[in-house]
């Protein structure tokens, strides 16, 4: 079943907070260069889910194997598994003392050993790939929403991740700035790039995603490629979900 | 059809701003400052007279006394009972006692120049002349040179601690207190946050105890009962089991503090921290150290402004550090009578080393906000 191309498999992954279930039986494959848009309402399990695959969040039951190392307690493969995940998150999260470029070079410098000067070649290419490299020896504090939230996607590929987790990049966005963060995913998808996206952004699931999972209740509910899935909704729930956010 | 006039056929309005007004004279200048700070409504008015005729009251027969009618040259005869002013030559004749209390004079020069490698060490920090790496690195490594100078040893003639005393021990105490104690409460605190039960235990059984106990006690413990618990034939001397006493005692409330400043690190911090690959403790000492001292930063300095007052407790387990060499100076017999001299000079000196560390508490937060 585990075939070279798939990237991250979760097989029966079960995760309790204390005695509430958030994630029932989770069954996920993702496959290289695939871009899936997880969305549901809040409480779902869908950002734990994704906080699961890098270990963020511990899950309980199941295995969850990210590009053929399976996650447990074992620190080196955790480590491993992180080199390999970029994550972007709802509140940034960027580094408030360190400027835009430290922020950017941290993780290469102190993680990896890399020298400093090729750290901030690699970062000043991700910032350009952003659209912001004027701002590297600015502090997170003096940037827009939309600006803190490029850095840290640019914060992300400067670990040169096989993967980038999303987690509602854009709902702590004024609505003008959710157009530049959702551009500069739209290219990084149109690169190739394996992509897990937790949004209700519907515009970016219908132009960019491969595969659209809806979920309530820790449950994956219903997934299809998004044509299907925003045309032909086979649960009702969904029906109900997406009536009220389209 | 629109209200508001068509620019379709008419010319473009050309905007041109109005030059600024000078702003009304009782608001600014000095003027404006005495208008809003002291005589703003007629409770603050009043308040303001009597505060002057308070000090019209105060200063001028302070003023005398601590200057024009002061006995500044001479002896002990100079200042004869019955002389109206402040006897300062009493204080310039104890100034050797009040410094280094009984250090031999031979040996003077020792504690004089570790004295003034300290006071440049101070220096280049309060006023931000070094990078912090390099000062870090000073503050821990200056300590070794300076103990060896007034201690002795290794060719030069050792000078017992029974010797030491007076603003020597006050600040040798205090500083070696805030130099391990506040590592020492950094690491209790992220103990007291760890999720392995031991440390965490550890952590909480040494704070909240220590805690609980005044100074007083702790000081007491370490220099009146610790030796009787200690087994026959090992003897630590009596200053170093203070210093432990001040440091543990210390630790604990600087532990409580940077606690503080890392529950206001958002956990988000920890989440980017880990998902770009950070490891415990380059996450915990590059990412949220930095963070949460800077959120703490006046409590910090309150701490250590607060140890270095509280090393005068020290009189009671029989060291004579500066307050304690006051004491003794004032019940000097040849200069009976001048205790408002020694206390005044006491009060001052401690002052202005405190203000000074409050200074620099707010040039660091300063500082740090313009980041």
């Amino acid at each position: 079943m585990i075939s070279h191309d798939v990237m991250i498999q979760m097989i029966n992954v079960n995760k309790w907070f204390g005695n509430f279930q958030v994630l029932k039986d989770i069954n996920l494959t993702v496959h290289k260069a695939e871009r899936i848009v997880i969305c549901g309402p809040s409480g779902s399990g869908k950002s734990t889910l994704i906080r699961c695959i890098n270990r963020l969040e511990e899950h309980q039951q199941g295995r969850i194997i990210v590009d053929g190392t399976e996650l447990t307690k074992n620190l080196k493969n955790i480590e491993k598994i992180r080199s390999e995940l970029g994550m972007v998150f709802q509140s940034f999260n960027l580094f408030p003392h360190l400027t835009v470029l430290q922020n950017l070079t941290f993780a290469p410098i102190w993680a990896r050993r890399m020298p400093r000067e090729e750290a901030e070649k690699i970062a000043m290419h991700h910032l350009e790939r952003v659209r912001i490299p004027e701002q590297a020896s600015k502090f997170p504090g003096q940037l827009s929403g939309g600006q803190q939230q490029r850095v840290a996607i640019a914060r992300a590929l400067c670990i040169n991740p096989k993967i980038m987790l999303f987690d509602e990049p854009t709902s702590a966005l004024d609505p003008e700035m959710i157009k530049e963060v959702l551009d500069v995913m739209v290219e990084l998808a149109g690169e190739g790039i394996t992509m897990i996206c937790v949004t209700h952004e519907m515009g970016f699931a219908k132009t960019v995603a491969n595969r659209v999972i809806f979920m309530d209740g820790g449950e994956i509910v219903e997934e299809n490629e998004p044509n299907e899935f925003f045309n032909n909704p086979r649960w009702d729930r969904t029906q109900l979900f997406l009536s009220q956010i389209l | 059809m629109s209200p508001f006039p068509s620019s379709s056929g008419s010319a473009v309005l050309v905007f041109k701003p109005r030059p600024s007004l000078p702003a009304p004279r009782q608001t600014v200048g000095i003027i404006g400052w005495l208008r809003t700070n002291l005589f703003n409504g007629w409770f603050n008015s009043v308040l303001t007279v009597i505060a002057l005729g308070f000090l019209w009251k105060i200063v001028p027969p302070l003023m005398s006394w601590a200057i024009f009618d002061a006995v500044w040259t001479g002896g002990s005869d100079a200042c004869a009972p019955g002389y109206e002013g402040a006897c300062w030559v009493f204080i310039f004749n104890k100034f050797r006692v009040l410094m280094v209390g009984l250090y031999p004079g031979e040996h003077l020069w020792r504690p004089m120049l570790g004295g003034g490698i300290f006071i440049v060490l101070a220096a280049l920090t309060v006023f931000h002349l070094l990078n912090p790496k390099k000062l870090i690195a000073l503050w821990f490594l200056v300590p070794f040179p300076v103990y060896w100078l007034i201690a002795g040893g290794f060719s030069l003639t050792p000078v017992d601690q029974s010797l030491w005393g007076g603003l020597m021990l006050s600040m040798g105490l205090a500083t070696i207190g805030i130099l391990i104690s506040l590592p020492l409460g950094i690491l209790l605190a992220l103990g007291r946050q760890s999720n392995f039960a031991i440390i965490k235990s550890i952590s909480v059984g040494i704070i909240e105890p220590v805690r609980g106990v005044p100074l007083i006690t702790i000081l007491f413990m370490a220099s009146v009962m610790m030796p009787l618990f200690l087994p026959v034939g090992i003897n630590i001397n009596n200053l170093l089991r203070v210093q432990v006493g001040i440091i543990i005692f210390s630790s604990a409330y600087m532990a409580e503090v940077v606690r503080g400043g890392l529950q206001a690190i958002p956990l988000g911090q920890y989440d980017a921290a880990k998902s770009v690959g950070l490891n415990y403790w380059k996450s915990t000492v590059l990412i949220v150290l930095p963070q949460a001292l800077r959120h703490v930063i006046p409590s910090l300095i309150g701490r250590c402004i607060a140890l270095f007052k509280d090393t005068s407790l020290v009189i009671i387990v029989g060291l004579l550090d500066f307050l304690g060499m006051v004491k003794a100076s004032a019940q000097d017999p040849e200069w009976l009578g001048h205790d408002a001299e020694a206390y005044i000079f006491c009060a001052f000196v401690f002052w202005v080393i405190c203000f000074r560390m409050s200074r620099y508490g707010r040039s660091l937060e300063r500082q740090k906000k313009g980041e």
